[in-house]
Order: C-alpha cells, then sequence, then structure tokens
C-alpha cells in the first residue's frame, strides 16, 4: 500500500472519531484500527509513526500506543 | 433430489384477496365456507374447491365484470349476477352450477368463439390456454355462427381457422381488421389475431407492474389491445417487458417465444432468482431437462406473483456457447488456456498454493465470496481460507457496495441488515428513497412501492437524478431533492436539523427505545446553525424550502419508510450516511412496526447472505468478530482447526499487498474484480504481481485475463442451496438441471480443498446449511425440512423465533438501546476543479445486471447495447456535444470513451454511467478513495472532464489486445 494511501485511510477513520463527543477519540480510532487492519496494516503504520509520521493527524499519534504491535511472524 | 411439489391450489383464485380479516360464512353449492369480508363469491367457491369459470378475472389484478362467463345463482336475488365482481354476504346461499348457467355460459362461450381461429392444435398456447379449458368447462359443442366480421382471418375467404384460410385461400382479399402478429419483443409475442379483449393485460400493466404501457383502444367490437401510440411496437413502447401481462394473459395472444418453439412445459421446479436483491420465487417450468420459460410463483412472498425481465426472461446465459465447461490452466498469463481434467486442475493448483505457503507464508492467499453464489458455498469458500489456507483473508463484493450498511446499522441499532419483510410497504405512508433507483435496479420492489403511491403514499427521493419513481403515473405528494453528488450527509443532517429544531422529533420513542444521553449531545450537535438546510444550500444544490417540506411531510406523515441504494453507501462517508438515515429512523419513531423501518437495497441476489456467511475478513458467520475467543472456540471445535485471531486483508487491502509481493493467490469466485473493482488500473496491477489467481466462473471474465486456473462454475438452475434476499429471508435455490460444467460450484470448492487435505465430505448442500445453524445462532432452527415446509423464513430464525422474524426491533433494538450517531458533514477529498470540472456518479439500468457477464450474453442487449453518458444539456453544448457522438472521458485515475447521450435528467455539473460492459471501462476512471470506516470505494463521486473523441482510448485498445491474447485456448486432446 502507498503510504499516502494509508495515511489517507488513517486520517479518515481519525476524522470520524475526532467528530465524536467524549474524550475516549483516540483509544476508538485505536479501537478500529484494530479490528479492521490486517497486522501487515498496522505494521506500516507503526513503522510510519515511529518514523515521524508524516501527514497523520494529531489523533492517529494519540492512537498510536493503543495500535496492536502484530506479531513479529505475521 | 425430488421436484418440489406445488401445493395442489396453485390456483388462480379469480380475485385478490382482500385486506380485511373479519370473518364471513357463506353456502357455495350447499357447502360451509368461511372467508374474509370483501372477498369475492368467485374466490369463495375457489378457496371451498369449486371452480367457477371466468375469463376477464385473474387474482393478480381487480375484477372487472366483463365476460359475464362466471355467472352464479344468489338465493333471494334476481338475475345471475357475476361472482368475480360479487362481494361475500353473511349466510348467502350461492349455486354455481344450473340448468340456466350452463345456457348462459354455453351462449357466451360461443360468442368468443366466433371471433376466434379454431387452430387449437397447432396453436402456441395449446396446453396452456384459458379460453380452451373454459369451452371445454362450459361444455362448448358446436359453432352454430357462419363466418363473418372477424379480427383473427387474414383473408375475407370465409373460415374458422387461419391454416385453412392460408392454405386454400391465400389469394383471397385481405381483412382490413386482421393485424399481423408483433414479435419486436425479444422474448414474448402479441398476436391480436387471438385476442379476446379481456382486458387482463392491461389491469395487470396498471395494477401489478405500474407502467401503464398499455391501453384498450376504440370500443365495442372495434376494440383493440395497444401498445400506446400507433407507431409503436412493443418493443419500442413503455413496456419494461416485465412479463406481467403475458403472465395474466388467458390466451395465445400475450406469450413467451420459449414455449412457441419448444411446446408447453410439462413439469416445474420452484427456485429462486439468481439476479438481484428482491429475491424473487420463480417456477421453472420444464421439459425433461430443457429450460422451457421461468414464471413468477404466485405464493412467493418477496414478489407475490410478479417479476422482472432478468428473473422471467435473461436466463439464456446458462446455454451460451461462451460458457466455459473444462477447466484450464496455464504456467502464466501470457500462455495460452490449457484444457486439462477436474483432477489435474486440482493437482495444479494444489501444489502452487502448497509451493506459495512455503515461500510467503499462510497469510499470502486468499478468497473473494461470490454474491451470486449460494449461501451454503459462501460459507465454504469463507471455511476455506480460515480453516485451510489459516487466514482471514477473505472478503466479497459487498466491500464494493454495502458494507457500510454492516457497519452504520450494527453500530446503530445492532444488526447489520435491513428490518423489514417487502409486504411492510403496503402499509407506509411517505417514503424516502435515498441513493436507490428501485425501478432499474430492485424492480419487482419498484412495482410494489407504486402500488403504494398510487393509493396515496407520498414519496422523497434524494439523489443526483430525477429518477423514474418519480414519475410513477397517478402517484401522490412528492418531493426531489437533487443533491450534488458527495453530500448526502450534509442533506441526512439538515432534515434531522428541522425534525429536531422544528419539535417534530418523537420524544417518547426516543426515551423509551433510545440511549437518552447520546440522543441529548445528539440534539445539541444537529441543532447547530451549521446543519440547517439554508446553511447546507450552497454546498448540496438542494432547495432550503423544498428540505424543510420534506422533512416536515416525513416526521408528521404517519408511517415513514427509508429505503436506500449504493448511492448512499459508495461513498467516503458512506457509514455516516447509513448512521445518518438510522438517526432519522429513530427520531420520528419509524422503527419496529410494519410500513417503516430502513431498508437496504442489497444489489445482488445473495449479497445479503454472502455478508451473513462470514465473507468478511474480521468476522465469522453471524457477523462475531474473529477477535472473540469465545467465537473463535465454536468454529474451531466444528473445524479442528485453529483460527487466526487477527483481521484480514480487504479486497484493495489484498490489491495493495499484492502490488508489495506479500500477497500471492487469489481464489476468486464468481466476481469479477476487474471489471467491478475501481481504479481498474491498480486492479490488474495487483492481479498481475499474483503467482496464483484462480477465477471458478461461468465465463472467461475480465479477472481471468490475469488467472493460472480457471475453474468452470454452474449456473443457479445447476444446485441446491439457499440464497438470503434484501429482507433476510432465506429462499430455497433448486436443481433445475444437472451442471453442465459437471459439478455444482460447492463441490468444486470441497475438492479444492480436499486437494491441499482437507478431508470435507459433503454430499449435499442440507448438510452445510447443518453446519451453519450449529454454528449460527441466528440461523439455529434454518433446516432444508422448514424451507421446504414454510417456502421461505427471515432470520433470525431460532428458539426464540421459530418461524423466523419479518419485522426485527419490535420490542426493542438488537443491542438493547438504539444508539444516535453525531455524522459531521466532510466533504470527500474527490474535488472537481478546473481539470475536472464535473462530477461523474454510477448506476445501472434494468436490462443488465452488474457487470453484465449474464445479462450481456441474453437478447436483453436489444435495450442496452453499449453505456452512455448521461450529461445536461447545456454541459454538452459547452463542450460542443451532441447527442450519440463519441466522448471522452478522463479523471486522474484514467480515460475512457463512450457516447454521449443529452438529458436534462442530471443536473448541470453531474454526468451519470453505467458499467455493463468491458469496453467502456467506467472504472478505469473512478478513484481509489474509499469509505472510512470500510474501504467500501467511492464509486459514486469522480471529479471528471469530458470532451468529443473520435473512437477507443489507447487503454481500450491496448485492454482489447490484451484481453484477446489472454483468452486463447488449446482444447485439450481427445
Ligand atoms: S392480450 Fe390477452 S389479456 Fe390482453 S386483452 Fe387480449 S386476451 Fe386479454
Ligand atoms: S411486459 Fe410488463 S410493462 Fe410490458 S406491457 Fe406487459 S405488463 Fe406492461
Ligand atoms: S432481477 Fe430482481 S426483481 Fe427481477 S426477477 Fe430477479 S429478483 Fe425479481
Ligand atoms: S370472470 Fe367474472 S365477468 Fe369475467
Amino acid at each position: 500500500m502507498s503510504p499516502e494511501k494509508m495515511v489517507t485511510m488513517a486520517n479518515q477513520i481519525a476524522t470520524f472519531f475526532a467528530s465524536q463527543p467524549g474524550d475516549d477519540q483516540a483509544l476508538r480510532t485505536a479501537a478500529h484500527i484494530n479490528d479492521f487492519w490486517d497486522p501487515r496494516m498496522r505494521r506500516h503504520l507503526l513503522d510510519h509513526l515511529a518514523a515521524g509520521g508524516e501527514g497523520l493527524k494529531p489523533l492517529v499519534r494519540e492512537a498510536q500506543p493503543h495500535i496492536a504491535a502484530p506479531a513479529a511472524t505475521a | 433430489m425430488k421436484d418440489f411439489i406445488l401445493p395442489p391450489k396453485d390456483w388462480d383464485m379469480g380475485t385478490p384477496l382482500p385486506g380485511s380479516d373479519t370473518p364471513v360464512t357463506l353456502k357455495i353449492d350447499g357447502f360451509d365456507i368461511t372467508v374474509p369480508s370483501g372477498t369475492s363469491v368467485m374466490r369463495a367457491a375457489m378457496e371451498a374447491g369449486i371452480r367457477i369459470p371466468k375469463l376477464c378475472a385473474t387474482d393478480s389484478v381487480q375484477a372487472f365484470g366483463s365476460c359475464r362467463l362466471c355467472l352464479v345463482e344468489i338465493e333471494g336475488r334476481r338475475g345471475t349476477p357475476a361472482s368475480c365482481t360479487t362481494p361475500v354476504a353473511q349466510g348467502m346461499e350461492v349455486r354455481t352450477q344450473s340448468d340456466k348457467l350452463h345456457k348462459l355460459r354455453r351462449g357466451v362461450m360461443e360468442l368468443y368463439i366466433s371471433d376466434h381461429p379454431l387452430d387449437c392444435l397447432t396453436c402456441s398456447a395449446n396446453g396452456d390456454c384459458e379460453l380452451q379449458d373454459m369451452a371445454g368447462m362450459v361444455g362448448l359443442r358446436d359453432m352454430r355462427y357462419t363466418p363473418g366480421d372477424n379480427h383473427y382471418a387474414p383473408t375475407m375467404a370465409g373460415g374458422l381457422t387461419q391454416s385453412d384460410l392460408r392454405a386454400r385461400t391465400p389469394d383471397a382479399a385481405t381483412n382490413a381488421r386482421y393485424i399481423p402478429k408483433d414479435d419486436s419483443n425479444p422474448y414474448f409475442t402479441y398476436d391480436p389475431a387471438k385476442c379476446i379483449v379481456c382486458s387482463r393485460c392491461v389491469r395487470a400493466c396498471e395494477e401489478v407492474q405500474g407502467t401503464f404501457a398499455l391501453t384498450i383502444e376504440s370500443r365495442g367490437f372495434d376494440s383493440r389491445v395497444s401498445f400506446g401510440a400507433k407507431s409503436d411496437d412493443a418493443l419500442h413502447s413503455d413496456c419494461v417487458s416485465c412479463g406481467a401481462c403475458v403472465q395474466a394473459c388467458p390466451t395465445a395472444t400475450l406469450q413467451e417465444k420459449s414455449v412457441a418453439e419448444m411446446g408447453t412445459p410439462d413439469r416445474a421446479v420452484l427456485t429462486t432468482c439468481a439476479y438481484c436483491g428482491v429475491g424473487c420465487s420463480f417456477k421453472a417450468e420444464l421439459n425433461g431437462d430443457k429450460l422451457v420459460r421461468m414464471t413468477p410463483y404466485r405464493h412467493g412472498k418477496a414478489n407475490r406473483g410478479h417479476s422482472c425481465v432478468k428473473g422471467r426472461f435473461a436466463y439464456g446465459y446458462a446455454e451460451h456457447p461462451d460458457r466455459i465447461l473444462n477447466p484450464m490452466i496455464r504456467d502464466t498469463i501470457d500462455d495460452p488456456w490449457r484444457e486439462v481434467s477436474w483432477d489435474e486442475a486440482m493437482d495444479f493448483t494444489a501444489k502452487r498454493l502448497t509451493r506459495i505457503r512455503d515461500e510467503y507464508g499462510r497469510k499470502s492467499m486468499g478468497v473473494i465470496t461470490s454474491s451470486r453464489c449460494t449461501n451454503e458455498e459462501t460459507y465454504l469458500v469463507q471455511k476455506l481460507t480460515r480453516a485451510v489456507f489459516g487466514n482471514n483473508n477473505t472478503d466479497t463484493c459487498a466491500r464494493v457496495c454495502h458494507s457500510p450498511t454492516g457497519y452504520g446499522l450494527g453500530q446503530t441499532f445492532g444488526t447489520s441488515a435491513g428490518t423489514q419483510d417487502f409486504d411492510s410497504v403496503e402499509e407506509t405512508d411517505i417514503a424516502i428513497v435515498i441513493g436507490a433507483n428501485p425501478t432499474d435496479g430492485h424492480p419487482v420492489f419498484a412495482s410494489r412501492l407504486r402500488k403504494r403511491l398510487r393509493q396515496g403514499a407520498k414519496l422523497i427521493v434524494i439523489d443526483p437524478r430525477r429518477i423514474d419513481l418519480l414519475s410513477t403515473p397517478h402517484m401522490g405528494e412528492k418531493w426531489h431533492l437533487p443533491l450534488r453528488p458527495g453530500t448526502n450527509v450534509a442533506v441526512v443532517s439538515a432534515l434531522a436539523h428541522v425534525i429536531v429544531t422544528e419539535g417534530l422529533a418523537d420524544e417518547a420513542f426516543i426515551r423509551t427505545r433510545c440511549d437518552w444521553d447520546e440522543y441529548q449531545s445528539y440534539a445539541d450537535f444537529i441543532r447547530d446553525e451549521r446543519h440547517s438546510p439554508e446553511a447546507t444550500e450552497l454546498l448540496t444544490g438542494v432547495p432550503s424550502a423544498t428540505l424543510r417540506d420534506a422533512a416536515r411531510a416525513f416526521a408528521r406523515g404517519g408511517n415513514g419508510a427509508i429505503y436506500y441504494g449504493l448511492g448512499v453507501t459508495e461513498h467516503s462517508q458512506g457509514s455516516t450516511t447509513v448512521m445518518g438515515i438510522a438517526n432519522l429512523a429513530m427520531l420520528t419513531g419509524n422503527i419496529g412496526r410494519r410500513g417503516v423501518g430502513v431498508n437496504p437495497l442489497r444489489g445482488q441476489n445473495n449479497v445479503q447472505g454472502s455478508c451473513d456467511m462470514g465473507s468478511f475478513p474480521h468476522e465469522l458467520p453471524g457477523y462475531r468478530h474473529v477477535k472473540n475467543p469465545e467465537v473463535r472456540a465454536i468454529f474451531e471445535a466444528a473445524w479442528g482447526v485453529e483460527i487466526d485471531p487477527e483481521p484480514g486483508l480487504r479486497i484493495p487491502n489484498m490489491l495493495d499487498a499484492a502490488v508489495e509481493g506479500t500477497f500471492k493467490a487469489l481464489y476468486c469466485q464468481g466476481e469479477d474484480i476487474l471489471q467491478s473493482d475501481p481504479d481498474t488500473k491498480h486492479v490488474a496491477a495487483g492481479l498481475a504481481a499474483m503467482d496464483c489467481v484462480i477465477v471458478h466462473d461461468l465465463f472467461l471474465n475480465e479477472t481471468a485475463n490475469y488467472a493460472h486456473v480457471f475453474l468452470p462454475g454452474s449456473t443457479f438452475l445447476e444446485k441446491d442451496g439457499t440464497f438470503t434476499n434484501a429482507e433476510r429471508r432465506i429462499n430455497r435455490v433448486r436443481e433445475v438441471m444437472k451442471p453442465k460444467n459437471g459439478y455444482a460450484d460447492w463441490e468444486v470448492t470441497q475438492r479444492l480443498a480436499n486437494a491441499l487435505g482437507a478431508g470435507w465430505h459433503y454430499t449435499h448442500p442440507a448438510q452445510i446449511m447443518e453446519e451453519i445453524a450449529a454454528t449460527t445462532p441466528g440461523f439455529a432452527n434454518v433446516t432444508y425440512d422448514l424451507l421446504e415446509e414454510r417456502g421461505s423464513v427471515q432470520w433470525p430464525c431460532n428458539d426464540a423465533a421459530p418461524e423466523g422474524t419479518p419485522l426485527m426491533h419490535v420490542d426493542g433494538f438488537v443491542r438493547g438501546k438504539g444508539r444516535f450517531i453525531v455524522t459531521e458533514y466532510l466533504a470527500t477529498d474527490e474535488r472537481t476543479g478546473p481539470r475536472f470540472p464535473l462530477l461523474l456518479t454510477t448506476g445501472r439500468i434494468l436490462s443488465q445486471y452488474n457487470v453484465g457477464a449474464q445479462t450481456r450474453r441474453t437478447a436483453n442487449n436489444v435495450w442496452h447495447a453499449q453505456d452512455e453518458l448521461e450529461i445536461h444539456p447545456h454541459d454538452a453544448e459547452n463542450r460542443g456535444i451532441r447527442e450519440g457522438d463519441w466522448i471522452r472521458l478522463a479523471s486522474r485515475s484514467g480515460e475512457t470513451t463512450l457516447r454521449a447521450t443529452i438529458t436534462d435528467r442530471v443536473s448541470p455539473g453531474v454526468v451519470y454511467t453505467t458499467f455493463h460492459h468491458p469496453d467502456t471501462q467506467a472504472n478505469v476512471v473512478t478513484t481509489d478513495f474509499s469509505d472510512w470506516a470500510t474501504n467500501c470505494p467511492e464509486y459514486k463521486v469522480t471529479a471528471v472532464q469530458v470532451a468529443p473523441s473520435n473512437g477507443p482510448s489507447d487503454w481500450q485498445e491496448d485492454y482489447a489486445a490484451q484481453a484477446a491474447q489472454s483468452r486463447r485456448i488449446i482444447p485439450a486432446a481427445e
């Protein structure tokens, strides 16, 4: 997946949860990604975040600690 | 498998069942019979097993009382009233036979026959003609009239049979009253010489279909059935070829060409249409294993005896010479195909898959299940990837259509399906149709909705195009909100804004049924001025006054039902719009009874079923997330394997991973992702990057151009199974004939699994259903026996609802309290600009279906031989485009060419096309933007430019060359 496409997808999710009431937007963003993204996609996202997370919205960065890191062998 | 025995009373009851349930008891020929008040005497007699002769009455339309054959005697009443127009009364005593009645009926019959040829033996309706039956039933034995003025004889020579006249006096003066046969429609003929002017056809076209294509012209002896204006033949009239008139016609006047050609069928098997999500029940009528015709089944609960041109007539693809009947393999996609035995194909495939698994790991393979295959087949395909490949890489075409429905309704109500049955529309007072074009996409449902509109129900259409539903003859009040593509959320929120700020919300419902705190925060959100129709008008293009009127009408209008289609889901905010729709229904208390509800109109026949059966990469059957250990445990016990707890790849993710080199093998059953999925070039690149693409289909489809293994598929006529329609109705599909390719699709999947060592041994789909019922709570009580007994059943069907569930959320939402979810409008990233100033939106038309693989291989092409681009006169003029011109359609993804048609159905700034033909390749133009929650592609909005052109684009030419190259076949040596 091209990095731009991944960034767009993550940002779209974050934008929805950012619009939701409550104070758990980051958790819900991460939960959505954990529920729907296959491990290799999460791996890419986490790598991208580790490399500075260019283009990602703040909420995706806040969600980072809650995104499940895939097992190394997946 | 034995044929399904039709109920002994698959009779035409003469008149429709009345709505009431007050019982009335009467005596007919001395027998007591109790029927609902409002029933006709004719129908009551039929209920008692006594047939009254009739010609102009049929139970699909209201009685008319014109033929006078159905006369009866009623104690204490004078004369001989027509039983079809006489309602029953308490204590009435009816006689259906007497000397007097006998004489009268014979007289009527003699008159009819005096203007009818006596060619029964060679007539195409021989054995299937009510006129013939009635002549027999009333005992007509002689014709005392001498031949005179008539409509049947081609010449004036005088004679009772056409064959006689043709043979003996071919040169006699022509008969001015004689009108030759109209065989312009590819599927049925209209032979005026045999018409008895009973007007059943005219009434069926009006009352059942709602098209009003037929009229009776002139009066008395001169009256004739006509397809509109004099110049119109059947093909060029308003007729949509639904077949309702053919079904209603008692004679050979309107008749299927297939019967004329093949003879009358002598056995029937009940089955379900394999085209759209309405899921109509049909009788497949055969001689031996030759299918003579498909007729809509009167007791079918989705269609109530109606059909559309696709299900009724477009089944010829099953016999098309393009159909591939032998397995084929090749080493690379540049090689020609090699026909091989099933064993060799399986061996080849298993070796490749095993090599890929060893080299790239178990997550490098996946499957795509088909919404055209049965539940049982779909279940097996997802089981293949979960239990045999060892991952959750399964997806289905619902990804590209209704995945947002699953997510949106799951979040708000707790289930991923429509809330009603189709019958519910009979009690709807106001309907919102949003992003759907039912007259083309879901024709039988459209006819049922139109019937309700003619009875006065109101209609709100939210769509960029002025869809045909808006021009329903004799409809009541209507509003059209012609929004700019991509602004659904803004429009739905504006409707909610009006309802909340004007105090029209149903607070009593919300308090008892929904989460009140969530409602409070939703109400605060939606009250904000930025959601008002005035504030959003500029953005959406919908006049605020119209929108306010529509919102008020919906909130105050009684039973309000919402029907929606892909114009809602195929957007970057598709899931958000679905939630907005759920909010609207809860706001107005329109959930949990007849006449209301939220109803996704599902695209393909079994898209509901394929979702139910665990086709999604994050969900096991029954919409249960794979992360839940207790759910995995159920399947681990049943399958004896460990299930991967991680979600798998969705179709677009599979293609991305393929380009990246981590996804290498795909088993694709009954889908053509290269044609149906967005951004064709990306799909092609993904497929080309794989080492083992297995296509299991009827035809060498577009995806097969990139395949290494081709496994021939079977049609819905060749297998047993079930389909689940948009009302959650599980309908039986029955094996009408043996598979021409040798195996039903579920058998092929099983062979593939076993070639990989799975050790499956299903011998009938009923066993697969047993496994589904045992593992999936909503299906717990579903068995083939139950379906045999009840015809069909709507899930959930379990101990809590042993007879199934026509209406959902009656006493409470499945998830407990309904949830209001805040729906903020966000503009899609796909914007128009100077280079691409127009918005393209896509859809389908009546006669073709999806990628057209089936319908293009039938005579349906006479209605739609090519895809066309609809463009507003203003936009066309600016660009110097005239009707029928070749034009170039370009977006930032790619470009294609097609012909233009100029119409003000679309607003200025919007263009529209269909995607039924592969050479058009509309998806070369669509982009890879998708719904935020589900990755459902944004088909409905693409910024484009349109310019005159002089022929196919380079891509189209390259593509055609590649396809031709790739389709070469070397037959197996004999
Ligand atoms: S075409 Fe058939 S249904 Fe129509 S009026 Fe003639 S006989 Fe009756
Ligand atoms: S086929 Fe359908 S639309 Fe055409 S004339 Fe008959 S009833 Fe009307
Ligand atoms: S295509 Fe749809 S509406 Fe037409 S016959 Fe089939 S199921 Fe019914
Ligand atoms: S059937 Fe009753 S009048 Fe024709």
